[in-house]
């Protein structure tokens, strides 16, 4: 069951970013952007976390899960640090998605060569 | 037949929008859901592994991105989204791809301001607005915690 609540959840996740693609004409980095601030906004407001208990992956994959980490963060490193918690819980969060993105990127680059636009 | 702009505009309309939207949400539902079903699949065998609940969370982003290299550096990957749409563009393989692309294609303009640059150009937003997010609601939570 955990599978197809996943399969549901984030195909409909996508479908709600593929109509404010087609209907507003958004572009892609500024559906990224909403996503990941949604994310943030949802689990602040308690909301996010049934969806990923319910969903699993189908939660915490699509970029609200990159906000939901954030928010999470941020919220476990505020009750153990205080204030400067806010600053540092978000990203300690995400380190190892960004790290990743970012170095994958860098050795890709290295590897293949640029494609013809 | 003659046609007015009014009447063109309904005739375009009907074809123009409506048919794809669809096609286009059936398409990023079945990618996106695929995509999401593997990151649920990488759990169960990361889990079966052993390897603990906290970690098998990290691993499976990272998983989905390294897969995304190699998919976006074969070019695979943007033949695959310009079906999908939202369907690669809203998981962790939209963002991994905004940031890999770029690397890729911008090298030649030099390793800092080239690809050290331009791998955060979708990024560089994306980690802003949501880090600042993130830090609102942390600053929200302390003064929450003062009073409670």
């Amino acid at each position: 069951m955990e599978y197809f609540w996943a399969f549901v959840v984030g195909g409909a996740l996508c479908v709600v970013a593929q109509i404010l693609i087609d209907k507003t004409r958004m572009t892609p980095a500024r559906i990224l952007v909403s996503y990941v601030v949604a994310g943030v906004v949802l689990t602040a407001l308690g909301l996010y976390k049934p969806i990923v208990e319910l969903a699993g992956c189908g939660a915490t994959v699509p970029l609200t899960g990159f906000g939901y980490s954030l928010a999470n963060g941020v919220s476990d490193a505020v009750n153990e640090y205080g204030l400067i918690g806010a600053l540092s819980g978000g990203l300690t969060a995400t380190a190892s998605g960004i790290a990743a993105a970012m170095i994958f990127a860098f050795l890709a680059a290295l590897v293949f060569k640029s494609r013809p636009k | 037949m003659s046609v007015n702009k009014e009447k063109y505009k309904k005739l375009a309309d009907k074809r123009a929008v409506k048919s794809p939207i669809v096609k286009n949400c059936v398409k990023a539902f079945l990618t996106g859901g695929f995509i999401c079903l593997v990151g649920q699949l990488l759990s169960t065998l990361y889990t079966s592994l052993g390897i603990d609940a906290d970690t098998v969370k990290m691993l499976i982003p990272v998983t989905l991105i390294f897969v995304t290299a190699l998919l976006t550096g074969f070019g695979l990957f943007d033949k695959i989204a310009k079906h999908a749409g939202a369907g690669t563009l809203v998981p962790i393989t939209g963002f991994a791809n905004a940031v890999i692309a770029p690397a890729i294609d911008n090298k030649a303009e030099g390793l800092v301001l080239g690809l050290g640059a331009k791998i955060f150009i979708i990024a560089g937003p994306v980690i802003l607005y949501g880090t600042f997010a993130s830090a609102l609601y942390g600053a929200v939570l302390w003064i929450v915690s003062l009073f409670g």
